[in-house]
Parts: C-alpha cells; structure tokens; sequence
C-alpha cells in the first residue's frame, strides 16, 4: 500500500500528504496488537470488509482483515506466489484471489506479515459478495472456530420490509453470538458510543473524499487506496475519528495552499472497482503523465456510502439497513444512479473501469453500466481488463497503450 | 411417440418443443435457472417453469454485456435470451444464487426485454429460523407479485395441489434414479440424464403422464441386461448439459449411478410435506432440509460428509467431479470434498468444462485411466 518513497524532489516533497506516516503508525500498532492478542487474553475475529465491525470493538474483540491482508500481499508483489499456493491445494486459479492469496498464506506464512494473526471467530457479512461466504466456510474448518454468517439480501429494487426484519433479527442473533464467544454480556451503552464514532468517523472519511471535488484535487483516488485502511478495519474507535480529522485539516490547507497532487492536472477522472494493488505507483504515474487526476472512485467511498440514516434509531437498528444497501449489493441501475451523482459531484470527464478477474458482483455488469454512462451520460469510460493482486493477470503493454489511446480521445 | 422418444426430442430441442407445446396448450412460461427457483408456485399460478440450461450454439451477443470469466451457464444463458431463442419465454425468475446471476438478473432485466421479471432473494443461510422466516416472507411475496402479473390468484389450495403434484414427480424421479443404481443396464448410459432435462423443461403435466407411462414400461431386468459389468461411479457438480460423458464413461467401463449435481438428484431430493397449515412454509422447509447447494450454508461440512454417505450407499467406487469453469461456489468446495473422499479412501477425478468438455480422446483416456483405479 506504501507510495511514497524517498526522493528529494523538493516539488514531490512539497506535494506528499504528511498523515501518511501517522497513518503507517495507527496501522503497525494495530497489528502488533492484534498479533500479540493471545498473550493479552483478547479474542481476535477475522471479518469482511463490509461487515458490522462495531459490535467486535464494543466487546473488546480485536478485529482483522483478511482483505486488507489481501491488499497488503498485492501491494508487496507476493500475490502471484500466494496465490500458487492456494491453486496447489486445490483452489481454482479463477478463484478471487484475495481469498487465494490468504488462503495460500494462512498454510505457507510467507506473506508480509507472515500470516494473519489466527482467528478465534469468524464474521461473514455477504454485502459484497458470495466469495465470502465460501472463504469463510474454508476458514472455519481449516482453524476449526465458530463462524457468523449476516445475510444480506442483494437489493434488486428494493429493500424489503421482510429483508429489513431478517437483517435486524440477525444482527440480534450476532449479538448472542459474541456473547457467547466472549463469554460476557453486550454493553449497550458503549455499543451506541462505538456507533456515534462510527458515523463520525464515516462523515469524515466523506469530507476527505469530498475534498476532492476541488480543483484542483488535493489528493487522488490512489491516496484514497491508502488512506481507507481505517475506515475499514477501526471505525468505532477514537484514533480513527482524530486521523481523519488529521486528514482533512492537512487536505483543506493544500486546498488553500493551492497545491494539487497531479502538477498540472487538466483531466479528472472516476476510477471503477478495485485498485491493481501491485501496480498503484505505475497508474498513477501513468495517468499524472497525461495531466490526469483520478478525483474519486466507487470502491473507496462504498464505505461513506454506508453513513446510516438514523431518523431516531438505534444504531443497531440503522445498521441493517446501512449494511445491506452497500454499492456492491444493489443492481446495476442503482449502481448508475450513485456513479451519476459522483460525475456531477467530482465533475469528471472520463471514467476509467477496472475489469478485475478476481470480483465478480463487482465486475459483472460493468459493460452494461458503461453503456449507461456513455449514452445517457455522454461520458467516455475505458475498460482496463487485470486482477486486485495476481500479477499474473496483468498485461502491461497492453494497458499502457489502452490508457493513451484513451487519453487522446479525451484531449481531441 | 413412446415416452422415451419424446423425452430424448424434447432434449433434442427443448425450444422447439416449449414453442409448439405452448402453442397447443396456450400455457404461459416463466424461465428459470436454479433448483432455488420455487416451481411450485409457478405451477400454482397455471404457469408452466422452463429450466434455462444455456446454449449449445456459440456465444457473441452475449459479450458485450459479460467479461469472459463468467460461467457458460450464465453466458449462455444470456445468450439464447438475446438471440431470440427463447421467444416463447413470458419471463423469467431469479432466485438468488450466486455472484454470476446475481448480476445476470440486472443485465437480462436491461436487456432481454421479456414482459415479466421476478427477483426472489431467497436467505443465503439457511440453518436459522430467521431465515425460514425470511423464506416464507419471500415466498410469500413472490406469490403476490407472480398473481398481480398474471392476474390470477394464487389460493392456498391451488399451492397444495402443485405441491402434491410435484411430490409425485420427484418420487417417479426418484424410482427412475433407484432403478438405475439397481440395473445400470437397464437403460442407455445417458437415458437418465435426457429424462432429467426433459423433467425440468416439459410442461409438468405432459412429463408426469410420460414418466408413469415410461417407468410402467420397464421391465425390470428382461434380458439379465442389468449387470453390466462396469464400475459405478458418482457424478457431483453443478449442471452437466453433456450426454456424450455417460456414453464415454461407459465405454471407459464405468456407470453412473448416483450424482449430486443441481440438473440431477437435488432437483428431486426431499419430499414436500402435505399435512401442515401454511403450504409455502412447508415448501420453504424442503428448502431447509435438503442438502446444500453450495451457494448456501447450511453447515460447513455437510456437502463432504452426504458425498461420502452418497458413494458409500450407492456401492460406488468413485467420484467424477464435474465443475464449469468460473463457477465460484462449486470451485471452493472442490479441495474439501475431495479431502473428505481422500481420507474415506474413495478415489475422484476432477473435470472442467469450459463451454465443451475436453475433447473426446483426451476425455477417453482419463477416464480410462480412472476407471482402472477404481474398486
Ligand atoms: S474482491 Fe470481490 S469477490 Fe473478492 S472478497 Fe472482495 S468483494 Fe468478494
Ligand atoms: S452457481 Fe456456478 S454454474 Fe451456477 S450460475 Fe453460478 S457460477 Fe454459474
């Protein structure tokens, strides 16, 4: 995930967020907690990235990622090997491979951490895909500990009253769950607080992209890859509320300094699915070398997208809805009208969609969304066909060409 | 015709046959593509459920609408739906399944341009009564929805009629599948497999009368052809639309005589209770019940152990895994239920089908080669 290196550019100098290396400090302090859990007699649970987080912190469970471990082994190039492991034992190589890639490290401990810390229970939330469900049923009978599973139900149209009771009833029943796990009662009182900064935190991470719809833009969509690691893993807690704070004053005085993260940018683009985690460094380069910002993108503020409204409810009760309406758990139609607002809001005069092997609910469909956006839209998209973190599915000739032949169309 | 005739022109050309026979009967058609679909509640509403399998032409309109690592079923099916081959389809049904149709739902909707659409986002879970709760809930509502667009009722009564109607459907197919696993010999190798098609694409009511028909016409055993000498051997997988990999296994020296694929057993497996209150609470209960699909949870060694317990009842000597390419679900369960086998010592074979099977030399020689290992 790291992008920035030494150089002494005093112009790249002047440009580098400084949150970065608090940031890097907030999220080695999470692992070394998470990795010494056992020795400290706390519980750790393995949970996706869409998943109800706030009852883990309101018990006191430390919650990890296997996802953002995912990311992680991309960034550090080792997916392709990871992943190899996982296609030896069996796993088809046309398998997610956030889940290869773990599924690989968790038998061979090589990543970059060398290996997850072991789960004493898993939580599935399957907003965002079915993958999930079956990577945690693999992760439940290889570490054999109790697996939870929050259904859904993907919203076609719409979010039903008998969806809505089934997600709330369960979350009730997740509740029990940890109880039982934990061996010790839910406090409601802290499980709201967890919320309030949860929603707090949420809010923020929207005004930091927001940032964005300025021109121009003070970061991109690359540092939003970067800067999203907390809303993910620790929203809920006070270190994750003061970052973003942190953040946003930092991207507001560049706002007023003037300074924008692409030198000269002239284009703005929307950057669709997933990053190519491996590749981050070269994209960005690639795109700042024809004046292009990528100003937002659907996958980082999926998680803004999941502010609750509250409209006098508890957070628990707020939380069903919230969870089941995110980006990738809504039909393509519903998915246009969140990308149209986004063009508007970032003004944007191209779209750049990540055709990624690994992520099905995300990538399926995209063609038809395209033509959505071009028709009705009339703005031009380009498809680049790669993978989140197998290298091996990643041509670099190919979309480097694609990319300038997509540039020269936007200039003409 | 004799009912075997029929059943092997049906699966010639299911099309043809759902066009004409629709034509005679003026039934209304709702398209399908998963053992999730709730048939009985299409057939409650006088319609008639027509299970999609695909395509067996070639794929070109469907490309500009999914990428190329999406599964055959989900392309070709999407496929015939935009070519025009399915024009006698009144609308389809999509119950939830996977991440494929999941999103095939939305671009059919877009695209296909049928009259009627029905999403039925049936629970994932299913070993909770919250989520029975939410399958009847669906059900429920997908009763209504299917009534107002039809405009028609769907009384309690009509549903408990289908319900019986399709109690003794899946116990003929049953009676079909235990003659098989008694006499292989009986039948053609792939005789079974074109009956089981023609039972999810024929209107129900003409299948019945033929599969009675069919099943008082076998004589049990007449000419000692039962024993056929070769090995028996389990199938399990998703769908199988390729009736040329009974005949080769055959000649490889192995029968068929059990699966676990989602065009097989499991579209017959469970019987629907007929002596409760609430009709759609004792069809979301076969749901419950049945072993997993696995796009569901029920628990996570289930599969394993019933494929063990499926081979072991079934006298077999093997396992032939038969998984289209990309599909998810299947392709996370390989590695476990292949270790379950393992450790109970029962050899398996791994296939994978892209849109055709390998082709048939190649085919030949593995499962000869697995044929030999087998008990
Ligand atoms: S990348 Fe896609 S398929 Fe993989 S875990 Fe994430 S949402 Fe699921
Ligand atoms: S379950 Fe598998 S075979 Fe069936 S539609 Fe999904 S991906 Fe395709």
């Amino acid at each position: 995930m790291a992008e920035n290196e030494k150089k002494h550019d005093p112009e790249k100098e002047k440009r580098k967020i400084q949150a970065v290396s608090r940031m890097k400090e907030i999220m080695t302090d999470y692992y070394i907690e998470a990795k010494g859990a056992r020795e400290k007699g706390r519980k750790v649970a393995w949970i996706t990235s869409g998943g109800p987080v706030e009852p883990l912190i309101a018990m006191d469970v430390i919650p990890v990622y296997p996802e953002n471990h995912g990311a992680m082994i991309g960034a550090s190039k080792m997916g392709a090997q990871l992943c190899e492991q996982a296609e030896e034992m069996g796993y088809s190589r046309d398998l997610c491979s956030y889940a290869r890639a773990d599924i690989g490290d968790a038998v061979a401990k090589t990543g970059p951490i060398g290996g997850l810390p072991e789960p004493d229970m898993l939580v599935c939330c399957n907003n965002i895909c079915g993958t999930v469900l079956k990577w945690y049923e693999t992760a439940a009978r290889f570490f054999n500990v109790p697996l939870f599973i929050l259904d859904t139900p993907f919203i076609h149209r719409e979010f039903t009253d008998s969806a809505r009771k089934y997600v709330l009833a369960q979350i009730y029943e997740y509740i029990s769950f940890l109880e039982t796990h934990c061996g010790r009662k839910m406090d409601y009182e802290r499980m709201e607080e967890v919320g309030r900064l949860s929603v707090e935190a949420t809010q923020l991470w929207q005004s930091v992209l927001d940032t964005c719809a300025h021109k121009p833009a003070p970061m991109t969509a690359f540092d939003a890859f970067f800067h999203l690691a907390l809303i993910v893993t620790l929203r809920g807690t006070q270190v994750t509320v003061d970052y973003y704070r942190q953040l946003l004053d930092e991207l507001n005085d560049r706002i007023d300094r003037g300074i924008a993260m692409v030198p000269n940018e002239k284009y703005r683009l929307l950057w669709d699915n997933l990053p190519v985690w491996y590749r981050t460094r070269w994209l960005s380069d690639k795109f700042a070398g024809h004046d292009a910002a990528l100003v937002a993108d659907t996958y980082t503020s999926a998680w803004s997208g999941m502010l609750p409204e509250m409209n006098g409810q508890s957070f628990l009760e707020a939380m069903s809805e919230t969870y089941t309406k995110v980006y990738i758990n809504i039909s393509i139609d519903r998915m246009f009208d969140i990308v149209a607002g986004m063009i508007q809001k970032y003004d944007v005069d191209g779209m750049v969609m990540h055709s990624n092997r690994s992520c099905k609910p995300y990538s399926l469909g995209q063609y038809d969304l395209r033509q959505m956006i071009m028709d009705r839209l009339g703005v031009p998209t380009l498809i680049i066909e790669a993978d989140m973190v197998d290298e091996r599915n990643f041509s670099e000739s190919q979309i480097d060409t694609r990319i300038d032949a997509f540039m020269e169309t936007l200039k003409s | 015709m004799n009912p075997l005739d029929r059943f092997k022109s049906v699966w010639n050309d299911p099309n043809d046959y759902a066009r004409k026979r629709k034509q005679q009967t003026g039934r209304k058609i709702l398209g399908y593509f998963c053992s999730y679909a709730p048939e009985e509640l299409i057939h409650a509403a006088g319609l008639w459920p027509f299970r999609l399998l695909g395509t067996k032409g070639e794929i070109r309109m469907a490309d500009t609408h999914l990428q190329s690592y999406c599964c055959s079923l989900v392309r070709g099916g999407l496929e015939a739906a935009l070519n025009g081959s399915l024009d006698f389809l009144d609308g389809a049904v999509f119950p939830h399944t996977c991440d494929s149709i999941q999103r095939l739902s939305d671009i059919w909707r877009l695209n296909a341009g049928f009259a009627h659409h029905f999403d039925a986002v049936l629970p994932v879970r299913l070993d909770t009564p919250s989520a029975r709760q939410y399958m009847i809930d669906v059900l429920n509502e997908f009763r209504q929805e299917l009534a107002d667009a039809f405009g028609t009722e769907i009384s309690d009564d009509a549903v408990w009629q289908a319900i019986g109607d399709y109690n003794r459907i899946r116990e003929k197919l049953s009676t079909l599948y235990e003659l098989r696993s008694r006499a292989p010999g009986l039948f053609d190798p792939s005789t079974v497999h074109r009956i089981m098609t023609a039972a999810m694409v024929m209107e129900r009511r003409e299948f019945s009368e033929q599969i009675t028909a069919f099943l008082e016409g076998v004589e049990p055993d007449a000419a000692g052809r039962s024993d056929t000498g070769r090995k028996r051997v389990v199938l399990s997988g998703g769908i199988c639309t390729h009736p040329d990999i009974y005949e080769l296994l055959a000649r490889a020296g192995a029968d068929v005589v059990w699966d676990d694929l989602c065009t097989g057993a499991r579209y017959f497996e469970g019987r629907i209770a007929e002596d409760g209150t609430d009709p759609l609470a004792a069809l979301a209960d076969r749901y419950m019940e049945r072993t997993v699909c696995p796009a569901k949870h029920q628990d996570i060694t289930v599969r394993g152990r019933a494929l063990v317990d499926m081979v072991r009842h079934q006298q077999a000597g093997g396992v032939i895994f038969l998984l289209l390419k990309f599909c998810d679900p299947h392709a996370f369960d390989y590695p476990y239920l292949k270790k379950f086998l393992d450790e109970a010592g029962i050899p398996s074979l791994l296939l994978e089908i892209e849109e055709q099977p390998p082709p048939e030399g190649q085919l030949m020689t593995r499962f000869e080669t697995f044929v030999d290992m087998l008990a």
